[in-house]
C-alpha cells in the first residue's frame, strides 16, 4: 500500500511537466520544490536540532552568490561553480555555527547572531565590485545544459525536484542515523544530552553544516533560474523568514512538514493574489498571520493537525 | 589625521542620532528585562507609531512634538492589549515561540502599512526642521538637539518609575521572581502587560521626537530593529543606563566609522559590535538592572 503511494508519488512527480501545460503551474511547481529545498535545510538545524537560525539568508546569498560570481567573472563550468555554492556555504555554517556554539549562544540569542552575520554579508557584499555592489548582478542569458539553463521550465523542473527530493531524503536518512537522535537530545534538553556524553558543539556545528550546503544549493538554483541577484534580495531578512516559514507551517522536526509546508504557503499566496489582486506585501500579511496562528494554535504544524484528525480513526479500526 | 572641524560635528550628529537609538531602545529593555522575550515587533511598531504621528500631522495639523500626549496612552493600551491577547498566550515554555509571535506580528504589520500606504517614504516639514543651533563647536539640527534631551528625559522618567513607584517595584519583583511575586499577590499578567504596555509607549514617544528629522516608510522598522537590539544587549538587556550609554556608543561608531571608513563601514561596524558583545560579554557593558 505504502510502496504502491511512493511509486504513484514518483511516478506523478515526473510526469508534472508532462501533465502540465501550463508554464505558470509548472513554475508553481518549482518554486514550491526550491522552498521544500531550504525549508527542510532549515529543519535539520532548527527543528530536529533545536537551533532557530533568523539567518539563513547568509547560507543562501553565499551559494546565489558563489555560483554567480564564479560562473559569470571567473567561467567556471556551472555544474560546478553549483557544487562550490554548496561547499562555500556549507563553510559559513561551519564559522557561523563554531562561533555562536563554542560561545554557547543558545535559543534567541543564536536567532539574533545568525541574523547579525546575514546583515554583515548583506553589507559585506554590497560594498564590493565584483559582485555587483548594490546595484546588483545579472546573469548573462546562455542557455544550454552545461551552463544550467534551459529552454522550458521543465528543465528546471526536474532540477528543482531532484533538489527538493534529495532535501526530503536527507532529512529521512537524518531521522534514522545516530547524529539525528542526538539532535533531537540536544534540542529536547541540551544540557541533559552532554550529560549523557553527547558532543552536542560537534552534533550542532554538523547540523549547521548540512543546513547550510543545502541553502546555499538553493541559493545557487536560485541564481541560476532567475539570472539576477542583488544583496538584499540574496542575504536580506526576507530570506531568512521565508526559509523558516515553511517548516513550522508545515511541521517542525518532521521530514514531510518542510514540503507541506512550502506547498500550503505558496497556494495560500497565490489564493490571496486571486482573489484580492496582486497587491504588494498581501501575501506575505497571511503568511505572517499563519505563522502567528501555528505557533499559537498548531504547535505540530499541519502534519500535527493530520495526525490528530486520522488518530481516533485508527483506534476504531 | 582629520580636522576637528569635521570630527566634532561627526562626533555630535553620531551622539543625537545615537541618542534616537536609545530611545527606541529604551522600550525594548524594559520588555527584555521583564518578561525576557525579545521582542522582534518593537521596529514595526515604531513603524506604526511613526505613521500615526504621520497622519496626526497631515490630516490633523497636530504637532509631532504635540502628539506624544496623544501617542503615549494609546500606544500604551496597545502595547497592554498584544501582550494580553496575542504575545502572553503563546509562549508555552519556549522562548523561540515568542519570538517567532512577535516576528508573526512585525510581518503582518509591516506589510499591511506596504499593502495601504505604499512603499513611499514619507516625510512632514515643520517650520522647525531646518533650524539650526549653534552649539560654538558645531551647528546642529534643531529636532536633533530636541530628541537628544528628550531621550535622557525619558530615560530618567523610566528610571524614576522603576525604582520609586509601587508599580516599579512590582514590574522589579516580576522580573526577578514571577512565581515568588504571584505569591505575595502580585498579578504577573497585569504586570507583564503593563511593562509591555509601557515599553511600546516609550515608541510612541520616540516616533513623536523622530519624525521631524526622519523618514517614515513601511520598512523603517527594520532601519531600527537590529540597531535596538545591538544597542540593548550592548548596554546589558534590561538596564536604563546602558541603553542610553549603548545608543551613543552605536550613534558614535556609526557616524565615525562612517566618516573615516565609508558609510558602509559604519553599519557594518554596529553588527560586528553586536556579535561580539553576543558572542563575548552576553551581560553586556552593564549587566542587567532589573533581573
Amino acid at each position: 500500500m505504502s510502496r504502491a503511494a511512493a511509486v504513484t508519488g514518483v511516478v506523478l512527480a515526473l510526469a508534472v511537466p508532462a501533465l502540465v501545460h501550463s508554464d505558470f503551474w509548472v513554475g508553481f511547481c518549482i518554486t514550491v520544490l526550491l522552498s521544500t529545498l531550504m525549508a527542510s535545510a532549515w529543519n535539520v538545524l532548527g527543528g530536529f536540532g533545536g537551533q532557530f537560525s533568523f539567518g539563513h539568508a547568509a547560507f543562501f546569498g553565499t551559494g546565489a552568490y558563489t555560483a554567480a560570481v564564479l560562473h559569470v567573472a571567473l567561467g567556471v563550468n556551472a555544474w560546478l561553480a553549483f557544487a562550490a555554492a554548496g561547499i562555500a556555504a556549507g563553510a559559513v555554517g561551519v564559522v557561523i555555527g563554531y562561533l555562536s556554539f563554542r560561545y554557547g549562544l543558545r535559543g534567541s540569542y543564536f536567532a539574533l547572531v545568525t541574523l547579525a552575520f546575514a546583515e554583515v554579508l548583506r553589507i559585506a557584499v554590497g560594498s564590493v565590485d565584483f559582485a555587483g555592489g548594490g546595484v546588483g548582478l545579472y546573469l548573462p542569458l546562455q542557455v544550454g545544459i552545461a551552463n544550467m539553463q534551459f529552454a522550458s521550465k521543465a528543465g528546471y523542473y526536474y532540477v528543482a525536484l531532484a533538489l527538493g527530493a534529495g532535501a526530503i531524503a536527507v532529512a529521512w536518512r537524518l531521522e534514522r542515523s545516530r547524529l539525528g537522535a542526538w539532535l533531537v537530545a540536544i534540542r529536547e534538553n541540551e544540557d541533559a544530552a552532554r550529560a549523557l556524553g553527547v558532543d552536542t558543539l560537534r552534533c550542532k556545528l554538523q547540523a549547521i553544516t548540512i543546513s547550510g550546503a543545502m541553502t546555499g544549493l538553493g541559493g545557487a538554483f536560485y541564481a541560476n533560474y532567475y539570472l539576477y541577484l542583488d544583496p538584499g534580495l540574496a542575504f536580506g531578512p526576507g530570506v531568512s523568514v521565508e526559509v523558516l516559514l515553511a517548516p513550522i507551517v508545515g511541521g517542525i522536526g518532521t521530514i514531510w512538514g518542510p514540503f507541506i509546508g512550502a506547498a500550503a504557503l505558496q497556494l495560500a499566496g497565490e489564493m490571496a493574489r486571486r482573489i484580492l489582486g496582486d497587491a504588494p506585501g498581501l501575501s506575505l500579511v497571511f503568511y505572517g498571520a499563519l505563522l502567528v496562528l501555528t505557533v499559537k494554535f498548531l504547535p505540530d504544524g499541519l502534519i500535527g493537525l493530520g495526525r490528530r484528525m486520522l488518530q481516533p480513526r485508527a483506534a476504531h479500526a | 589625521m582629520l580636522d576637528p572641524i569635521i570630527l566634532i560635528p561627526a562626533a555630535i550628529n553620531g551622539l543625537t542620532m545615537g541618542a534616537v537609538y536609545a530611545l527606541v531602545a529604551l522600550g525594548l529593555t524594559l520588555i527584555y528585562g521583564v518578561l525576557h522575550i525579545i521582542n522582534f515587533a518593537h521596529g514595526s511598531l515604531l513603524m506604526v507609531a511613526l505613521y500615526a504621528a504621520f497622519f496626526l500631522y497631515r490630516l490633523l495639523g497636530i504637532d509631532p512634538y504635540l502628539a506624544i500626549v496623544v501617542l503615549v496612552p494609546v500606544f500604551f493600551a496597545a502595547g497592554y492589549a498584544l501582550q494580553r491577547s496575542v504575545i502572553g498566550t503563546s509562549g508555552q515554555g519556549r522562548d523561540q515561540n515568542v519570538l517567532l509571535i512577535t516576528l508573526g506580528v512585525s510581518i503582518v504589520l509591516e506589510n499591511a502599512a506596504l499593502y495601504f500606504f505604499s512603499a513611499d517614504t514619507k516625510t512632514i516639514d515643520t517650520s522647525y526642521s531646518l533650524e539650526v543651533v549653534d552649539l560654538g563647536v558645531a551647528l546642529v539640527p534643531l529636532p536633533r538637539l530636541i530628541g537628544f534631551v528628550a531621550a535622557l528625559v525619558l530615560a530618567a522618567v523610566l528610571w524614576a518609575l522603576i525604582a520609586r513607584t509601587d508599580l516599579g517595584r512590582a514590574i522589579r519583583a516580576v522580573a526577578k521572581e514571577p512565581h515568588g511575586a504571584t505569591h505575595v499577590g502580585v498579578d504577573v499578567n497585569h504586570v507583564f502587560a503593563m511593562s509591555f504596555g509601557i515599553g511600546t509607549a516609550c515608541l510612541g514617544a520616540a516616533a513623536c521626537l523622530l519624525l521631524p528629522m526622519f523618514y517614515v516608510s513601511p520598512h523603517v522598522g527594520n532601519v531600527f530593529v537590529l540597531i535596538a537590539f545591538t544597542v540593548v544587549v550592548l548596554g546589558g538587556m534590561g538596564s536604563f543606563v546602558g541603553a542610553l550609554i549603548g545608543g551613543l556608543l552605536i550613534g558614535l561608531t556609526e557616524s565615525l566609522g562612517g566618516l573615516l571608513f565609508g558609510e558602509a563601514a559604519g553599519q557594518l561596524g554596529i553588527f560586528l559590535i553586536f556579535i561580539a558583545v553576543l558572542l563575548f560579554r552576553p551581560t553586556g557593558l552593564f549587566g542587567s538592572r532589573l533581573a
